[in-house]
């Protein structure tokens, strides 16, 4: 196998290669604002240092979200638009997972990363490292309400310190982790991995007008 | 299939509400396939970028197979690969270019991020021919009111002037919101005015068309506050409003000032070619009191048909096959959605 992993649901592009023995490249920047940009140049410099070819490639893994809009979509819509072109499958993975894989806990813990306007996207996962429910998009106060204590990792963790006194590792997600997470679920659990939609988990801002105001003073 | 000065392209738009995905062979038509999201943005009377965006991403691969299906090709076929990088919605475009982009990776061939005004002048290639150079082009959208001489659409486009408040098609749209007609305003508009509307019932004012004002500029603010005291004047008096007369007063208005600033602009640069683009380029009276005026003064008008006019793919992939066949360098996969791209950059 020869599988593209790559996430941008969080401030870090992150792109890894795998192959059949383990990873075999990664490379991540972190900059917020330029997703769209820095993506395709990554999965560039992934290929050519482990001296694979784009047509080598049998699979693509994204990372679905939650994460800020604009940024998950660069990466869901490449990843839709490699698999398009290349004709390989693509495979989602939930970004919060992603974190929770890399995490070294000895007890339940969350993932909680940051939904911007004084949000976080967070999940609380069990002893093994299982999600339990679906992630949400909160206030940090009242997801610290709901850990009790807990050691929370992702960004979440960084930005809201006195809602989040214990910090875990990791801080950003890792395309490395999302390769070797999707080859272990192809492999054994292949029906815990997603379609490649986007978990937005908020509507869009719109607002219907109401009636029209007139130009005119009565 | 394909030969240098031929190329076959594959061009994305995703500046706004339209999801775009042409092909075009040189300068002939090969796909246009549009899906669009403005019925999901209709009731919130104009474009919500956020829920554009999102089906953006939805439409995006179905809608290159129906081009791809329309064309009779396959991906394989492609030369080369060309996007809108900007103007337009941020988000909107961001899509687009990354759609763009991993096409491009995946197939292994080159990627032009082009200017989607410049788009908007080449696409009548398409449908008339090599366009003459220089050539002067009205665009006139929801998006965007610009004046352009364009000497050479692949490497040259000198903005003249531009709206300094709302675009045109902005000004149809909420003048149609005041009517109590649809979005988008500017069909309903022009239903409205040929329902027996009469041009000259109501005499509202031509912005920037006084001796000291900027020639090539516009202005449709004014426009749009005058029709909406008219109306709210008639309301108030417990009169009927006149829809067909005030739809057909106003879109007089802005079309004598569209035609009127063009061709003095012609006239000025000594270009007797102009070409009308964007969506209210499929404005019946725009085109029909264009014509009359060019005519006069041995001017001739191009005006692509009204799905080229429109925001598409095609007209996108016409601009790349003219970057490839001029000799243009690609963009470099690191280029970026730039949501307020000057018209002098052609390419990104
Ligand atoms: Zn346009």
């Amino acid at each position: 196998m020869l599988l593209l992993a790559f996430d941008t649901a969080t401030p870090a592009v992150t792109v890894a290669l795998r192959g059949d023995e383990g990873v075999l490249a990664e490379h991540t920047e972190v900059d917020a604002r330029r997703h769209g940009e820095l993506l395709a140049p990554g999965i560039e410099k992934v290929l050519a240092a482990a001296g694979c070819s784009r047509t080598d490639l049998t699979g693509v893994a994204v990372g679905v979200g939650p994460g800020p809009f604009t940024g998950l979509r660069v990466g869901l819509m490449t990843a839709r638009a490699l698999g398009d072109a290349l004709d390989i499958p693509v495979h989602g993975v939930c970004t919060l997972d992603i974190v929770a894989a890399a995490v070294a806990a000895d007890g339940a813990f969350a993932v909680a990363t940051d939904a911007r306007r004084r949000e976080v996207y967070w999940a609380a996962y069990d002893v093994t490292g299982r999600r339990e429910g679906e992630p949400a998009v909160d206030r940090p106060a009242e997801v610290a309400d709901r850990l009790t204590g807990l050691g929370v990792a992702g960004q979440g963790s960084r930005l809201y310190p006195e809602q989040f006194p214990r910090a875990l590792d990791p801080e950003l997600p890792s395309a490395a982790v999302l390769a070797e997470l999707t080859a272990r679920l192809l492999r054994e659990d292949p029906e815990r991995l997603l379609p490649p939609e986007p978990l937005y988990l908020r509507r869009p801002d719109a607002v219907e007008p109401g009636a029209r105001k007139a130009v005119t003073q009565a | 299939m394909s030969s240098a000065d031929q190329p076959i392209v594959l061009g994305f738009e995703t500046s706004c509400d339209e999801t775009g995905v042409g092909i075009v062979r040189g300068t002939e038509l090969l796909a246009d396939a549009v899906a669009t999201s403005v019925n999901e943005h209709a009731r919130f009377g104009g474009v919500v970028p956020e829920v554009a965006s999102r089906a953006h991403l939805e439409a995006m691969v179905p809608t290159v197979h129906r081009a791809l299906e329309t064309a009779g090709l396959k991906l394989g076929d492609i030369d080369a690969v060309a996007v809108t990088a900007g103007p337009g919605l941020a988000g909107a475009l961001l899509v687009g270019v990354a759609a763009a982009k991993a096409y491009a990776l995946a197939l292994g061939k080159p990627i032009f991020g082009v200017n989607h005004l410049a788009a908007h002048v080449c696409v009548d290639q398409l449908e008339h021919g090599k366009l003459p150079q220089p050539a002067m082009a009205l665009l006139v959208s929801g998006g965007h009111s610009s004046l352009l001489l364009v000497p050479d659409v692949a490497t040259d486009v000198r903005p003249l002037g531009g709206t300094i408040d709302d675009a045109a098609g902005e000004a149809f749209d909420k003048v149609a919101r005041v009517l109590g007609l649809g979005f988008p305003g500017g069909p309903h508009i022009d239903r409205a005015a040929r329902e027996g509307g009469d041009p000259d019932a109501i005499a509202f004012p031509r912005g920037l068309t006084g001796p000291r004002d900027a020639p090539f500029d516009f202005s449709f603010s004014g426009l749009k506050t005058a029709v909406a005291r008219w109306v709210e004047a008639k309301q108030r008096a417990g009169e009927p409003v006149p829809v067909a007369d005030v739809a057909a007063s106003f879109q007089e208005a802005v079309v004598d000032v569209l035609t009127r600033k063009a061709l003095r602009a012609c006239k000025e640069n000594g270009v007797d070619h102009l070409l009308i683009g964007g969506g209210v380029a499929a404005n019946s009276r725009l085109r029909t009191m264009a014509v009359e005026r060019a005519e006069a003064v041995g001017v001739r008008v191009r005006v692509p048909r009204p799905g080229l006019c429109t925001d598409n793919g095609a007209m996108v992939a016409a601009l790349g096959a003219e970057l490839v066949a001029a000799g243009v360098e690609p963009s470099r996969l690191d280029l970026p959605a730039d949501s307020s791209m000057l018209i002098t950059d052609v390419t990104a």
